[in-house]
């Protein structure tokens, strides 16, 4: 056996290993920000390298815009062109929303591929891993984002508020969607599989969603119905939206929506971080 | 300033009501291999996690050259690398994007994080495979990408769970190589393995983990010296001068030779390479002509089923 290395090519490895181990002094330990940058760009480089994961992303907002607006525009709202400029705002929520899911997704996989170990065992700022993914994660909301309302243009949404209107209501549906994925992750580190997140996942927004003022007016619902979706924060976070593309817009409802964020970050993402310590 | 690269006491870890890791302790010094083994489900990875800060230890404490792996976890993080038994690489990015992402999570910018990968690929083999997605690799490309991410930053001491678990035999000797680099320039390395040989191949020291407890420690001629079974095998010349070959050694080693199978063959206990040598010489002034003739130890794999009894049978039968 090899106990020194012998052929050329072995001695040559060697060589080359004791060169790299060489040069390999520690610089300067990078701050908060830049690591958490670097695992931002990491999103960056999943998002190239995986482009499924946008299709689900993209397909579905496509597919419920205009399923819903052709097939129950007429009959919800008189006209296709009259409901398409109701629900567009809903359904960007809708489609952002859903991604989210896949926050909680993304890391179950980290941790159960063994990646998230070399992470936990780096000298950086504990949360830098999850801040960075989350920002990561925040571009495929724009994404979605956009690819609604682009097609939503498309079939003839006009919003009242222009393009500053509609970048402030995607704005704030990207906020709420960072704050709503903390929930995510800590469902990803609680349960065993990336499935089963996204079963679970999916199985908490669907209701919040459906159960919320995106496809219809609640004053035609029964009235404790109604009474869930006055409390639903989805529902605040449409009726936000909905004002600042459409017109309307009051402080009480962003500062709302706003607010609601702040709490779903303020509880979950210590939670995560502390889940995430341990796993 | 200590001396010892890691300092283990009474480390436990339950999980449930089993006790995977049962009060192993460790010294382990600087600069050298330090081989962990033990079957699968002996404690091992678990003693490692705690050692590289991911878990905490239930009872019992442990130092990384002179720093709690509780108190100074962050101190012990910048002084550490983890080769872990999974993939620790995102299987979606390429090797290069691996490296560089280490490279700046480690603190290397823009352009110094992209020449460190660069480096890094060219030395470990696998510039060509650079820019393919790390999935597509063959698993001993993996385990060299996942060594040269532990090495992004030339830690003091390096973990490194079952490196060769599952890789081909030239694979496997490619690891070995880089290991003894490594220890060649001043790194402490933890292996961890289920393989005898690999650990009697570059273990200068080894502790023999079973059911949670380190049930042997020292270094893999010790061990195989606890055993006490190494013998002279020899060939005459003559296969009519056995009996008084016999005679001789009976004298000389003080130990009954045993006459094995090949007419000319026999081999007697010794119990150091001095009576050998001793053997021999009172062999040649009796006139007994010697072929050909080699000091054999027990392997490790006696050495293990021998302290833990696994295979007690077998190993009698082995004799």
């Amino acid at each position: 056996m090899t106990t020194t290395p012998t052929t050329p090519a072995e001695r040559e490895l060697t060589e080359r290993v004791h060169a790299a181990l060489a040069t390999g002094a520690r610089p300067a330990r990078p701050g908060a920000v830049a690591t958490t940058l670097a695992f931002g760009w990491r999103g960056m480089l999943k998002i190239k390298h995986v482009p499924e994961q946008l299709l689900d992303v993209t397909v579905t907002p496509v597919m419920f815009l205009l399923m819903f607006t052709y097939l129950f525009g007429g009959a919800v709202a008189g006209s296709t062109g009259d409901y398409l400029q109701y629900i567009l705002p809903g359904v960007l929520v809708q489609s952002v929303l859903f991604t989210a899911v896949y926050s909680g997704v993304t890391l179950n996989t980290d941790v159960t591929k063994g990646v998230v170990d070399r992470f936990r065992s780096l000298p950086v700022w504990r949360p830098a891993p999850l801040v960075g993914a989350l920002l990561g994660d925040a571009v495929r909301y724009a994404i979605a984002g956009t690819v609604t309302v682009v097609l939503g243009v498309v079939m003839g949404f006009r919003p009242d508020e222009g393009v500053a209107g509609v970048v402030l209501g995607m704005l704030l549906v990207v906020v709420f969607a960072f704050a709503l994925s903390w929930v995510f992750t800590t469902l990803g580190l609680l349960l065993r599989t990336p499935n089963a997140v996204l079963n679970a996942g999916f199985l908490g927004v669907f209701p919040l969603l459906f159960i919320s003022n995106i496809f219809v007016d609640p004053a035609t619902l029964p009235s404790w119905l109604e009474a869930f979706v006055d409390v639903n924060p989805i529902a605040h976070l449409v009726t936000a939206t909905r004002e600042l593309m459409d017109g309307g817009a009051s402080a009480g409802d962003v500062g709302l929506v706003v607010a609601e964020a702040a709490v779903i970050t303020a509880v979950f993402a210590p939670l995560t971080v502390r889940l995430y310590r341990r796993a | 300033m200590t001396t010892h690269a890691i300092e283990a006491e009474g480390l436990v870890k339950a999980f449930g009501t089993t006790r995977a890791v049962d009060g192993v302790d460790l010294r382990v010094p600087r600069g050298a291999v330090y081989g962990v083994l033990g079957p699968n489900g002996a404690g091992k990875t678990t003693t490692i996690r705690m050692l590289a800060t991911l878990i905490r230890p239930d009872e019992g404490r442990a130092r990384i050259m002179g720093r709690d792996v509780v108190r100074e976890a962050d101190a012990v993080r910048g002084l550490m690398s983890l080769t872990g038994q999974l993939a620790s690489v995102d299987e979606d990015l390429t090797g290069r994007e691996n490296l560089v992402l280490l490279a700046r999570l480690l603190g290397f910018r823009g352009r110094g994080a992209r020449a460190r990968a660069t480096e890094l690929l060219d030395a470990f083999d696998l510039a060509d495979a650079a820019e393919r997605q790390v999935k597509h690799y063959s698993g001993g490309m993996r385990r060299r990408l996942d060594i040269a991410a532990s090495l992004v930053v030339t830690p003091e001491l390096l973990f490194l769970d079952e490196p060769t678990t599952g890789l081909d035999p030239r694979s496997r000797l490619v690891v070995w190589d880089i290991v003894r680099a490594l220890v060649g320039e001043g790194t402490t390395v933890l292996l961890c393995t289920q393989y005898l040989d690999e650990a009697d191949q570059l273990a200068a020291r080894i502790a023999v983990i079973d059911h949670g407890r380190v049930i042997a420690e020292g270094t893999p001629g010790q061990l195989k010296a606890s055993v006490g079974r190494a013998a002279l095998r020899l060939r005459l010349l003559d296969p009519s001068d056995r009996p008084a070959a016999e005679e001789v050694l009976a004298r000389v080693a003080g130990a009954q030779p045993v006459p094995d199978g090949d007419p000319a063959g026999l081999s007697v206990p010794v119990p150091d390479s001095g009576r050998a040598a001793a053997a021999l010489s009172a062999l040649d002034a009796a006139g007994v002509g010697v072929a050909d003739f080699a000091l054999g130890q027990p392997s490790l794999d006696e050495v293990f089923l021998a302290i833990t009894g696994h295979h007690a049978e077998d190993e009698e039968a082995d004799g």
